[in-house]
Formats: C-alpha cells, sequence, structure tokens
C-alpha cells in the first residue's frame, strides 16, 4: 500500500499500471462503478419497458397475435403469439421487479449515488472501494439469475412482484429463483449502504459541515439508511419462503389449505400475513429510495438553474431524515384489506397521512425556489420542472389510498397503478433522465445536445401522462389490476374498456420517444462539444475535482477546502453569479 | 492506489475510524435481520394454538423421546447450554487477542485467537451433534412450525458462526502477517473481527432462552 | 476504548473476566429457573430478564459500547426504534382482526 501524496503525476503512473480488466471490469474506482451500475440499469430499466409493452398490447389487443416479437416467445408463453395469462403473470410480476430492484434503485442509488455522493463531499473515493466493487458484482448476478428465470420450466415467478404466499409457495420454479435473486441484491444494497454511510460520515474535506452538504447528499443519506435497515426483514422472509418452497415448512401457509381441491402438503398453522408485513416493512420504506435520491437530484438541478438558493434548506433537509424515520411505521396502508384490525387500521392511516406533511415541505421548497429565478429552460432543467407537478400528482393521489375507508373501493385497481407510476415513471425516472442530462459533462467532458434533449423531453412529458391519466379513471369505474385481458369480461369495466388502446398506444410511442435520448447518449460520449470544467456554473464540489471526468483513484488535484453552504448563486457580492464551496476569493476562473 | 482518510486513525470529529463505523452499521442492519426472525418467531407462536404440541403420529413414532407433548421438550439442553458456555468463553478469549495486541504480545494473540477458532468449531460440532440427533428421529423443518423455527434460526446463527470463523482462522493465520508492517490497523481489523463475534454471541444469548427454555 | 497505558488495558483484561464469571453464572440462572413450575407469562420475563442483562454485558463491555462515541449509540438508538417497531407491528396487526377474537 503506497502511502504516496497525491501528486497528479503519481496518478498517471498508477494509471498506467493497471490492467484492462482491473480498470473496466473489476475496477474499484467509484466512478467506472457508478459507470457500470448506471449502464447495467439502464439496460434493465430498457427491458423491463419492453416487457411493459407486451403487456399494454395484450391489454389492448388481447387475443390478437403480438407483432414483432410474438413469434420468438415460444409456445410455451405464446402459441402462435398469442400470449397466453401465464406469461402475463411473468411479465407482471417481472416488470415490476426488475423496474423497482435492478433499474430504478441501482440508477439512483448505485450510479448517480456512487458516481456523485465522493465527487461532492470532496473524497478521493469510497470509504471502502473493495465493498463497493463486491456490491455492484452482487447486484449483477442477480440481475443474471432474475433474468434467466425466465428460461427455467414454467418460466419465471409471475405471482406478483409482492410474491404473496400461498400463491407464491404453490407457484413454479420460477419464484425460487426470484427469492435467490433478491437475496442477492438485498446483499449487494446492504454493502452499497454502508460505504455510503461511511463514506458521508467520515470522507466529508475540512469545512463540509452536515448544513454545508448538498442536499442530494442528504437525500443518499437518508437513503442508505432506509436500505440498511429496511432490507433485512425481506431478507428473512425470502428464506422463510424459500423454506417453505423447498424444505415443506409452513411459516406462510395456513393450516388445512386446499388448492385445485388437493389439502397442501406441509405441517400448517403458519400466516399468510407474516410475509406481507416483512415484504411492506421493506417494500414502503422502498418507495422513499425511489424518490429521495430523485429529490435530491431534481433540487441540485434547480438551485443551478434558477441561479438562486435553495428556498428552505434546512427545513428540506429536516424533512427528508423526518419522511425517512417516518416510513417504516406506516407499511401496513398496504394491508388495509387484509382482515387486519380496525384499530391498527386507523393507525397507520394515521402515520400516512402525517408521512405527507415531509413530502409536501420538500415539494413546495423545490416549487418556491423557482419564484424569482432567472431560469435556464436546458434540458435537465426541463425534466426538473417536470418532476414536480408529476410527482405533486403522484403524491395526492396516494391520499385516497392512504385512508381507509376509501381504500377499500380503490385497492387492487388501476389507480393504484396510475398513483405509484406518476410517482416512479414521470417522477423518479425523470429527475433520473435529469440527472444524466446534468451530470453528463462531470463523466465524459461533453456535452448532451440540447435539442435533441428537447426532442427527447416533450413527447415523453406528454405520453406519460397519456398512459398514466386514463388509469385513474379506470380504477375509479373499478378495473381490477391484475387481469390479464385488461377487464374485457366484466360489466363495470365495459364504459372505460376503450382507454387501453389510447394508453397502449401513447406506450408504444413513448418507446420511440426515447430513441433521441439513446442517439443523444452515444453520440455525445465522442461528438458531443466539449465543454470545459465547470459547463453549468455551478457551485458544488464535483465540479471542482477538474478536469472532467476527474483522474481515476483520487478524483481531486489538491483536496478541496470548503468555505461555504452549497447553493452561493447570485451572492451580491460577486459579478460572476455563483460562488464555488471551495473557493478563496470571489472571482472564479472556472466556466 | 490512493490512501483513503480515516482507514486506521480515527476521524477527530466522528472519533472513528472507518472500518469501526462500517461495522456498526452492519451489526445494526444484523440486528433488523435476526429482529424479523424473532418477530415471525413470536407472531406464529402466539397465532397459532397448537404451534407447541407435537402431532400424534409424530409423537408416537418418536417412542421413548415421546413422553411429552411439547416440541421445545425435544431439544437437547444441556447440550445447548455446553455450547452457550463455549461461546461465551470464545466471546472473553476474542477479547483477550485484542488486548494482547494492545499489549504489543504478539505470541499471546495467537494463542488467544487459536483458542477463539477452536471454540468456534466446537460449537459447530455440538450443533451438528444436535441436528443429526434430529434427523435421526425424522424430525425436519417441515415437521413442524416450532421445528422450522428452530432449525431456520439457529441455521442462520450457525452460519454467522462459520463467517466468523473463517475471518478469524485468515486473521489467525495468512492474515497476520500485517502485524509486522502494519500494527495499529491489524489490531483495528481485530477489534471489528470482535464486535462481530460478540455480536453473534449476543444473538446466541437470546436465541438460547427463547427456543430451549420457554 | 482507548486504553493507552499498559496499566489500563490490564485492568481492563481483569474486567473482561469478571464478566465472563458473571455471564456463565447468569446461564446457570437461567436454565436453573427454567425447571421451576413458574407461569407462562413470569417464566418469558425472567427468561428475557436474564438474557438482557447477559446482552448487556457483553454489548457494554466486551464491545465497549459503555465508552462508545455518539454517532454509534445514535445508530444504534435509531436501530432499536424500528426493531422495537418490528417485533410488536406485525403481532399488534392481529388485534381485533377479522377471524380472531
Amino acid at each position: 500500500m503506497s502511502v504516496l501524496e497525491t501528486h497528479p503525476e503519481d496518478h498517471e503512473h498508477v494509471h498506467h499500471d493497471e490492467s484492462w480488466l482491473r480498470k473496466y471490469v473489476f475496477s474499484q474506482d467509484h466512478k467506472v462503478i457508478g459507470i457500470q451500475y448506471g449502464f447495467t440499469a439502464l439496460c434493465f430499466l430498457l427491458f423491463g419497458f419492453l416487457l411493459m409493452l407486451m403487456m399494454r398490447w395484450q391489454l389492448a389487443y388481447p387475443g390478437q397475435p403480438i407483432p414483432i416479437v410474438g413469434g420468438i416467445l415460444g409456445a410455451d408463453n405464446a402459441p402462435g403469439g398469442i400470449m397466453l395469462p401465464e406469461f402475463y403473470n411473468q411479465l407482471g410480476a417481472m416488470h415490476g421487479t426488475i423496474m423497482v430492484f435492478l433499474a430504478i434503485v441501482p440508477l439512483a442509488v448505485g450510479a448517480f449515488g456512487n458516481y456523485v455522493v465522493p465527487l461532492q463531499i470532496g473524497a478521493p473515493d469510497m470509504a471502502f472501494p473493495k465493498l463497493n466493487m463486491m456490491s455492484y458484482w452482487v447486484y449483477a448476478t442477480g440481475g443474471v439469475v432474475m433474468f434467466a428465470s425466465f428460461f427455467v420450466p414454467g418460466g419465471a415467478a409471475n405471482s406478483g412482484w409482492t410474491s404473496y404466499p400461498p400463491l407464491s409457495v404453490t407457484a413454479t420454479a420460477g419464484q425460487s429463483w426470484w427469492l435467490l435473486g433478491m437475496v442477492l441484491l438485498i446483499t449487494s444494497s446492504l454493502l452499497g449502504s454502508v460505504n455510503f454511510i461511511v463514506t458521508i460520515f467520515q470522507l466529508r474535506v475540512e469545512g463540509l459541515t452536515w448544513m454545508r452538504l448538498p442536499f442530494f447528499v442528504w437525500a443518499q443519506l437518508v437513503t442508505a439508511f432506509l436500505l440498511l435497515l429496511a432490507f433485512p426483514p425481506l431478507e428473512a422472509a425470502g428464506f422463510f419462503q424459500l423454506m417453505d418452497r423447498v424444505l415443506d415448512t409452513s411459516f406462510f401457509m395456513p393450516s388445512g389449505l386446499v388448492v385445485s381441491g388437493e389439502v397442501v402438503r406441509g405441517a400448517g398453522g403458519g400466516s399468510p400475513l407474516l410475509w406481507q408485513h416483512l415484504f411492506w416493512f421493506l417494500a414502503h420504506p422502498e418507495v422513499y429510495v425511489l424518490i429521495l435520491p430523485a429529490m435530491g437530484i431534481v433540487a441540485e438541478v434547480i438551485a443551478n438553474n434558477t441561479r438562486k438558493p435553495l428556498w428552505g434548506y434546512k427545513s428540506m433537509v429536516y424533512a427528508s431524515i423526518f419522511l425517512g424515520f417516518m416510513s417504516f411505521i406506516v407499511w401496513a396502508h398496504h394491508m388495509f384489506l387484509t382482515g387486519m384490525g380496525t384499530t391498527i387500521s386507523t393507525f397507520f392511516q394515521t402515520t400516512t397521512m402525517i408521512i405527507s406533511i415531509p413530502s409536501v415541505i420538500i415539494l413546495s421548497a423545490l416549487l418556491l425556489s423557482l419564484w424569482g429565478g432567472s431560469i435556464r429552460f436546458n434540458t435537465p432543467m426541463l425534466f426538473a420542472l417536470a418532476f414536480l407537478p408529476m410527482f405533486g400528482i403522484g403524491g395526492l393521489t396516494g391520499l385516497p389510498l392512504g385512508f381507509s375507508a376509501t381504500d377499500i373501493h380503490l385497492h387492487d385497481t388501476y389507480y393504484v397503478i396510475g398513483h405509484f407510476h406518476y410517482v416512479v415513471a414521470p417522477g423518479t425516472i425523470f429527475a433520473m433522465f435529469a440527472g444524466v442530462y446534468y451530470w453528463f459533462p462531470k463523466v465524459t467532458g461533453r456535452r448532451m445536445s440540447d435539442f435533441l434533449g428537447k426532442l427527447h423531453f416533450w413527447p415523453s412529458f406528454v405520453l406519460m401522462n397519456c398512459i398514466f391519466m386514463p388509469m385513474f379513471i379506470q380504477g375509479l369505474a373499478g378495473v381490477s389490476r391484475r387481469l390479464y385481458d385488461g377487464g374485457m369480461q366484466y360489466a363495470h369495466a365495459q364504459p372505460v374498456l376503450h382507454w387501453n388502446q389510447f394508453m397502449s398506444i401513447a406506450a408504444f410511442c413513448l418507446f420511440f420517444a426515447q430513441i433521441p435520448f439513446v442517439v443523444n447518449l452515444f453520440l455525445s460520449i465522442k461528438r458531443g462539444k466539449e465543454c470545459g470544467d465547470n459547463p453549468w456554473q455551478a457551485t458544488t464540489l464535483e465540479w471542482a475535482a477538474a478536469p472532467s471526468p476527474p483522474v481515476a483513484h483520487g478524483n481531486f488535484p489538491q483536496t478541496p477546502v470548503v468555505h461555504r453552504g452549497p447553493y452561493e448563486y447570485s451572492p451580491p457580492e460577486h459579478p460572476k453569479g455563483f460562488m464555488p464551496q471551495h473557493a478563496t476569493v470571489p472571482a472564479s476562473e472556472e466556466g | 492506489m490512493v490512501e483513503i482518510p480515516y482507514n486506521v486513525e480515527a476521524r477527530p470529529d466522528t472519533g472513528l475510524y472507518n472500518a469501526k463505523l462500517g461495522i456498526w452499521l452492519f451489526l445494526a442492519s444484523e440486528v433488523m435481520l435476526f429482529g424479523a426472525l424473532f418477530s415471525s418467531y413470536v407472531l406464529l407462536r402466539t397465532g397459532d394454538p397448537n404451534f407447541m404440541t407435537i402431532p400424534h403420529e409424530i409423537a408416537e413414532h418418536l417412542g421413548g423421546h415421546g413422553e411429552s407433548h411439547v416440541w421445545s421438550d425435544q431439544l437437547n439442553v444441556p447440550l445447548a447450554f455446553l455450547n452457550t458456555l463455549v461461546l461465551i468463553f470464545s466471546s472473553v478469549t476474542m477479547v483477550m487477542s485484542w488486548v494482547s495486541l494492545k499489549l504489543e504480545d504478539f505470541g499471546k494473540y495467537k494463542l488467544w485467537m487459536g483458542l477463539t477458532c477452536l471454540c468456534a468449531l466446537g460449537f459447530m460440532v455440538i450443533k451438528a451433534i444436535e441436528y443429526n440427533a434430529k434427523f435421526s428421529h425424522d424430525l425436519f423443518p417441515s415437521s413442524g412450525n416450532f421445528l422450522a423455527i428452530y432449525f431456520t434460526m439457529t441455521g442462520l446463527h450457525a452460519l454467522h458462526v462459520i463467517g466468523g470463523l473463517i475471518v478469524n482462522g485468515y486473521l489467525w493465520g495468512p492474515g497476520a502477517k500485517m502485524w509486522k508492517t502494519e500494527p495499529e490497523r491489524f489490531t483495528n481489523r481485530i477489534e471489528v473481527a470482535g464486535l462481530y463475534w460478540h455480536f453473534v454471541d449476543l444473538v446466541w444469548i437470546f436465541l438460547f432462552p427463547s427456543l430451549y427454555l420457554l | 476504548m482507548t486504553g493507552h497505558s499498559v496499566e489500563e488495558i490490564k485492568q481492563e483484561a481483569r474486567k473482561y473476566w469478571v464478566v465472563f464469571v458473571a455471564l456463565v453464572a447468569l446461564t446457570v440462572i437461567t436454565v436453573g429457573v427454567s425447571y421451576l413450575d413458574l407461569s407462562t407469562g413470569m417464566a418469558v420475563f425472567v427468561a428475557l430478564l436474564v438474557a438482557c442483562v447477559k446482552g448487556g454485558l457483553v454489548a457494554g463491555v466486551f464491545m465497549h459500547l459503555i465508552s462508545e462515541r455518539q454517532a454509534i449509540f445514535a445508530i444504534l438508538l435509531l436501530t432499536v426504534i424500528f426493531f422495537v417497531v418490528l417485533m410488536f407491528g406485525p403481532t399488534f396487526g392481529r388485534i381485533g382482526s377479522v377471524g380472531t377474537s
């Protein structure tokens, strides 16, 4: 282990010594790992999206052969290209699993967190680089296991992404693969979250006090705590379910259960509700794992492009901590219709109403930050701005679901699907896009095309609403969420059935609306306009790690010292309009 | 490679070095893992009136062992008692190995750490005897939910013991080379491994009465 | 644990052996009590009490929690709160639920 001072020339030296494999595959550099996470997660995002497109075809045109891919799905899944109900169930379960655990969380935490957090706190790397590498490879293995499960007999998991027993215990072999994959993914995020918390606690540079941290770092810190403490119960539940399936135990299997006229083997005496408790103990905090990093990215982009400090930075920080804390005691609002007692329902209904307060504080603070700003409408800013109303719709439509009385009507309908997709799809995913456009110059030293970016943004924005808004209409009419024909056989669904085609066509168009993004991403790596070290004239530390991309292992040519808060835009004494956190004199040479 | 700050020495404002904070965070997540197991145990046991009752067909099959009709009487308290002592002793030897390094007595360290590993091995041997006795009476996790909980919790705990054994074995053998080059860092490693090992002991302290004695 | 002088560390080591004896004694007690004919509630209370004392000794002395830093306490406090929620939440969920009394 060398104890050399961090001179740039030493880095160059080390740099050349590393083998290709160490540098790009089994790298311990947080920037490379961040890119690995990002690339893998984007691939899974596309894959999950394709699964959804097949489902949308089936919902809009039930019984008609799927175009293009129909022929290659195999006779077990889609004979003659016509989707079987069993295959539809696989797609539903795996779309949810892949989007949540393999696409969005790895993108938000693994990619952006890994790349940006050490840079924003002025650290040379994460606290445990080897653990970081392991975390990625365990995640990748989990992804492979999940993907491979499509090819085992009976296909992938088909009991919904929530995997409720007893259905999941009696399901085909794919469910065991799902559980194995989940154990790997849980292990990966456990390693990651320990690493993030230690990094943020221990590796902040001199002067970077807690209240000088960029909001993105705060969001990542709270997220890491959620992952650390909420995931283990699901790991335990996963072991239980695996034992129920493999060793015929009865943790989740009640006595005398009869399936298809046959008494299910095993001793019985178990509780199906136990799984739901343990699952939602994770899965509700998981919602905030999906949303907090997104809020962090949006906060960075908005502060940067309004050219003024965030409004109510401290309230936002406290709100996010409170949000994280409360997210552990709301889980049973997913279980109002399980026959749980009314007293306990009232308790969880109350905590659910309380948790909406910090979300509203953060959203309001972001909204008020726009007031009086001289806003730059570049691509990242457009996505960040769109996040606000989209997340607002997603959040507000959640309230009727949080009340135990109104939930009776809405539970398990398309209304729920519309609600959480508004939070996650035009909400979180838009924030992820904002992050990609915003930090691309940091990663490559080049800008993505603003024209292609806008060509990506506007159609996506319109189409997202075309897909998810009608779901509220269908849900209020009472259309159940897991029907493989979209509700054709139900009389009460008939008046709203025509929306299915509308939504599906919008979804297909959304696919084409992503082409400018993919083209932009790959073209800009080599052909994008070179943009210097600080193209957005930002104040936070990641832009001090010049050049872009920062040097491997070490990041900063000189360890910076922080003198002020994260968003010192438009300080009156400074004509250039911004003061980086590390700048000692008002005049900045960068940008 | 660059040096990560506070890898060895403590950061002034937190008073901790990285690995120590890291292991405590890991243990926090472990608390939640075993918390979920204990919570499930409570829920299943209070939820099923027949949770502790041995079904007739199994009781008959058990023959001489089946005088009692309560599952927990099937568990071997003396062996578990012995195992508790072994694990507690190994906790002391673990902390003594750290003390030896603090006193810069590497020979003593080797002795105490070796004893810790032997205790872990002993624990596993006794555990194996216990499991084997269950299997030879055709008692499996599927026999009833009490046994299912018993096998899951003690099994998961045993996995933790094996994990600790591997780490401690490494630190006793090949990993001990670090003492010559970076003694302070090595002492930290022993402290961190110790924290994990004590936690494994702590889990057993709660497992023992709640499974064997109640 | 930041015992620096040799004497301090040796004193620390003696403490560990005292705790060891205490742990063995408590183990004997808890096994002994289990042979008494206590009511279920009392038996659970005693067993958990003894386990908590033993756990406290291990965490406090062997894991040096008594003299540990604030950051660790904060993290553990958070964990304990969620641990309690996890322990009691699911079981309380049954109060007044359909199908049980």
